[in-house]
């Protein structure tokens, strides 16, 4: 595929985004993006929740505006939503309100065409993919893959080259999703839709894989791309394939490198303390630590493969990784994960035991922990107010983080028995 | 009054935050009051209207007046529409213009509307002078102000609130504005909207019936309709009339509700985004016949193929126009000559205010007027206290029973709606034949009609109990009075304080025609502050109206902004699982 010579249809140069704190400072979520959409290809953008994927997405639809860079649609600037450029939602943003043929003709309003022109084009899209026999049932009436495909239905009639995919099948089942993917990928290759360029925004890799032409990873906190995969399979594409599960196992070792590159600098928030902590509760963590430690794993396991056993999502599995690695019950390297020694005792051990390590490791590896300890160890009462641990991490991080890692801190703290929470008083007390 | 049909219907009510802002719209619109209440009767020479129109007592005059009281809250309805189109539009879409609006909304639907009655009766009969207009303006005005503020309110929310994938939609797809109000933001507020326009409807019933028949400033004010007909049964001291009246009173009511309200709820039901907690699924036969009669179909066709394409046209405006939306223009200047011109109004609202006041007003009315709002403030709180005592049993015991729920739940609403003054003489006839003391047995008129809303709120709450908790709690075999306390009471508590807010606001409006009442000769007065508005109007002391009103409204922003608000708070953060 010679894609250069043409230029692209999207192109991002240099492209941030900030976001404020609660400070009022300015939080980076994407940093010096580049990034170019070319003629016949579908690019993935794959990225863990909190890569600024969907903002990337929404950057390129114009539908929000960069804080810096360029974007350009079809070599001319893009300053807001363009014709040429269709969206399909991770929600499928349908009007309830609306019947399946008059949401797909929605996406002709900005044409103003005729009534009658408008309902042929509404109706030919809806032949073509697949929903013939649905035009008078109102969203609400159809399955998710039904209503998905009304998502698509009004992409397409609007004749856009560029499609932007945010997510589109993460709200659907496994099956549902692997049909609606499959009639695409026919749709596209036998070149019946008019759309030339796909973006496909996803955090599932084998959807990624099974669809894309090449492939960006976005890693986290900022955003940036990270690492750009070239897939030549051929279609129609087959994830048990020795081909297709090296690519995975690529992907899976770029994600776990990018993961433990940001855990291991902490020393520049605040002496750890306002480092972000993934959600995860101790119940997910026994889990994966007791499948890890029985057969046929016996400790060690490729985040692949534990992923498709159990079923886990990137955004689920990582997070829990990343939680005993932070806490020193498993170590994550080079797309695998070894059980340490006390997370083999974790294992092992009984509901005190398990009680005993974890608050020690607590205590040794969560600075925010052992910090809110002191506190209350230091103050008369052995009270102290969440404001004041949460006025201290929004100087670092964003609200949502600090919501996110007060909970999960006082999750772990409580099952711990090192400190407790008074919701109603907002209040940490022993 | 306030009334937040949007619990009721699943969703969440969200608290703005009281602020100086709230404090500045108060004194705007006490000021506007009372400068126009007193500015009018300076320019008004005698008032008159055309010819005193005779009111039949014949019960076969009951059906033409019934229909012209109903035509004056269609057109209530229309001109509240009008209004919430577009005040709430203007306020969710610039910033600058909901500064102003939204505290001022919150005032102006604390001020009872009687209140304004008296202000716009004089101000509608010198505009139309000699002119049945005048007054019929006036009484259509006071069902305006017992349903727009509501309505904007909802309409306003629902703007505000617009998912935010379905505005990325219509953005994406490149919506006019115009094509994005008609078939985004309208329709998303639809349901909540027609809520509160049935909710604002049932308070109008009462305002219409009082406004019909006033005296303000010893000019006697009578409309044709049920309300000047129960006045004129009242001189004549005939119980059968106001038998007839409250027959032909439910009848109008319930046609009401059947014909245009009941369609209606049905039909917004296909806006709903989210499925919602409203326990039974409303269904309109009459609905249903429109939806499946062939000619009726092909009748209404014409005219909805025109709507829509009406809402599906652009009409973009120009590239200038637009660019005064929401976040377009944030510069500094701009901002602070806004707040420099609002900041000149409060200065000249207040010193207005403080002008007029010591000129015409001493500190002892003032006191006079707090103490009859202390006495009317008791009297409103005993009697939301005895009616929660008597209705929230009832209502939770009916609403776990689905079956019973789904009979009395319409029975409620529609005693709620129907206008309690109508009821008033049955009341005062008993009092006078056993020559009780009004200061004590006039008190239950207030809360006559409003008891309704904390019944079938508290039914609605405990209809959307979860079956799950009631089945956990009957497995661990709670009862009694743990039962109440920590299962069923916490769990209605949101849905009670939503009926109690709206059972308040009723009493104080009511307290303005119940704490003076009459049958035939007898006078009766219960004093309190609605008898001391009330007289003030009659007499035409506008000051001392005014300032009553003040007093009245400073009282329900008390204990919204004191006891109710912090209470749905709190309740509200109890209940959420999440």
């Amino acid at each position: 595929m010679n894609l250069q010579s043409s230029p692209p249809l999207i192109e991002l140069r240099k492209v941030c985004m900030d976001f404020a704190k609660p400070s009022g400072e300015p939080l980076p979520v994407l940093a010096d993006i580049d990034l170019a959409l070319h003629t016949r290809e579908i690019l993935g953008l794959l990225g863990r929740s909190g890569a600024g994927k969907s903002t990337l997405l929404r950057i390129a639809a114009g539908l929000i505006r960069p804080t810096s860079g360029q974007v350009y649609h079809q070599a001319a600037p893009l300053t807001g939503p363009a014709e040429g450029i269709a969206v399909v939602f991770q929600t499928f943003a349908l009007f309830p309100w609306l019947t399946v043929i008059e949401n797909v003709e929605a996406g002709l309003d900005a044409f103003a065409l005729p009534r009658r022109e408008a309902r042929e084009r509404a109706q030919s899209a809806i032949d073509l993919i697949g929903l013939d026999g649905f035009q008078g049932a109102y969203p609400r009436e159809l399955s998710g893959g039904m209503r998905q495909r009304v998502g698509f239905a009004r992409a397409i009639v609007t004749g856009s080259s560029v499609l932007l995919m945010d997510e589109p099948f993460s709200a659907l089942d496994v099956l549902t999703a692997e049909t609606l993917r499959t009639d695409f990928i026919d749709l596209w290759l036998e070149r019946e839709i008019p759309t030339t360029s796909v973006l496909l925004v996803t955090h599932n890799i084998e959807e990624a894989i099974l669809m894309c032409d090449r492939i960006v990873i976005l890693s986290s906190n900022p955003g940036r791309v990270a690492a750009e995969i070239p897939v030549a399979l051929p279609h129609p594409r087959n994830r048990m394939d020795d081909a297709f599960r090296a690519v995975v196992d690529d992907i899976y070792e770029i994600l776990t490198s990018r993961a433990v590159a940001s855990l291991a600098v902490p020393g520049q928030l605040h002496g750890g303390l306002a480092r972000p902590l993934p959600r995860a509760s101790v119940n997910q963590m026994s889990g994966l630590v007791e499948t890890l430690a029985g057969a046929p794993y016996g400790g060690r396991a490729a985040l692949g493969q534990i992923a498709r056993v159990l079923r886990l999502e990137v955004d689920d599995l990582f997070p829990i990784a990343e939680a005993l690695h932070i806490l020193g019950f498993a170590e994550l390297s080079d797309g695998a994960f070894r059980l340490t020694a006390a997370g083999r005792m974790f294992a092992h051990g009984g509901i005190e035991e398990r009680k005993r390590l974890f608050k020690e490791h607590l205590l040794e590896f969560v600075p925010l922990a052992a910090h809110i300890r002191r506190v209350l160890d230091e103050r008369g009462r052995h009270r102290a107010p969440r404001v004041r641990f949460e006025s201290e991490l929004e100087d670092h991080l964003t609200r949502r983080d600090v919501e996110k890692t007060l909970r999960v801190v006082t999750g772990w703290g409580r099952y711990a028995e090192l400190f407790g929470y008074d919701d109603q008083a907002q209040l940490f007390h022993i | 009054m306030e009334q937040h049909a949007e619990v009721l219907r699943g969703a969440r009510w969200h608290l703005r935050q009281a602020s100086w802002q709230d404090l500045a719209a108060t004194v705007l619109v006490l000021g506007v009051l009372i400068l126009a209440g007193s500015g009018v009767r300076q320019m008004v020479a005698p008032l008159e209207v055309a010819h005193q129109i005779r009111i039949s007592l014949s019960p076969t005059a009951l059906p033409l007046y019934t229909l012209r009281t109903t035509i004056r809250m269609l057109a209530a309805i229309a001109a509240s529409l009008a209004f919430t189109f577009i005040y709430a539009t203007l306020a969710a879409k610039s910033r600058r213009a909901e500064m102003v609006l939204i505290p001022l909304l919150d005032v102006l639907q604390s001020v009872p509307v009687l209140g304004y009655l008296s202000f716009t009766v004089l101000f509608f009969v010198s505009a139309f002078p000699g002119n049945q207009l005048g007054p019929e303006l006036a009484a259509i005005f006071a069902i305006f102000t017992s349903q727009a503020w509501n309505m904007a309110f909802s309409f306003y929310q629902s703007l505000r609130t617009v998912p935010r994938d379905l505005d990325e939609a219509s953005r994406s797809l490149r919506f006019s504005a115009w094509q994005r109000f008609w078939r985004l933001e309208v329709p998303f507020a639809m349901p909540g909207l027609v809520w509160n326009t049935m909710m604002s409807m049932s308070a109008g019933w009462f305002f219409v019936v009082a406004s019909e028949a006033i005296t303000v400033d010893g000019l006697r004010i009578r409309l044709p309709g049920i309300g000047s007909y129960v006045a004129e049964a009242i001189r004549e001291h005939d119980l059968a009339a106001v038998a007839w009246a409250i027959v032909a009173m439910s009848a109008a009511i319930l046609v009401y509700d059947q014909l245009f309200f009941r369609p209606l709820v049905a039909w917004s039901e296909r806006f709903q985004s989210a499925p919602t907690a409203v326990p039974l699924k409303p269904r309109s036969w009459v609905l249903d016949l429109f939806q499946r009669s062939r000619l009726l179909r092909q009748l209404i066709g014409p005219v909805a193929a025109g709507m829509e394409t009406a809402a599906r046209s652009r009409l973009s405006l120009p590239a200038g126009v637009r660019t005064l939306g929401r976040g377009m223009s944030y510069s500094r200047i701009a901002d602070a000559m806004w707040y420099g011109l609002l900041l000149g109004l409060l200065v000249y609202g207040l010193t207005e205010l403080a002008h007029f006041t010591r000129v015409q007003l001493s500190w002892d009315d003032v006191v006079i007027a707090f103490r009859n709002g202390a006495l009317t403030l008791l009297r409103v709180v005993v009697l939301v206290a005895v009616a929660t005592v008597v209705w929230v049993p009832i209502g939770i015991a009916v609403g776990l029973r689905p079956k019973l729920a789904e009979r009395v739940q319409p029975a409620a609403q529609f005693l709620a709606a129907f206008p309690a003054n109508l009821l008033f003489p049955l009341v005062v006839f008993f009092i006078v034949r056993f020559k009780l003391a009004p200061a004590v047995w006039l008190s239950p008129l207030m809360i006559l009609g409003a008891q309704w809303y904390i019944l079938f709120n508290v039914i609605a709450g405990a209809s959307a109990f979860p079956g799950d908790l009631r089945e956990a709690a009957s497995s661990l075999r709670i009862r009694g009075w743990h039962w109440w306390r920590d299962i069923m009471l916490p769990g209605i508590f949101p849905y009670y304080v939503t009926g109690a807010i709206t059972a308040c606001g009723g009493a104080w409006n009511a307290s303005i025609v119940s704490e003076v009442v009459r049958w035939g000769p007898t006078k009766l007065t219960a004093g309190g502050l609605g008898a001391y508005i009330a007289r003030m109007t009659e007499v035409g002391d506008f000051p001392r109206a005014a300032l009553g009103i003040a007093v009245m409204s400073t009282l329900v922003i008390a204990m919204n902004r004191l006891l109710w608000r912090p209470l749905y708070a709190f309740s509200e953060r109890r209940t959420r699982l999440d």
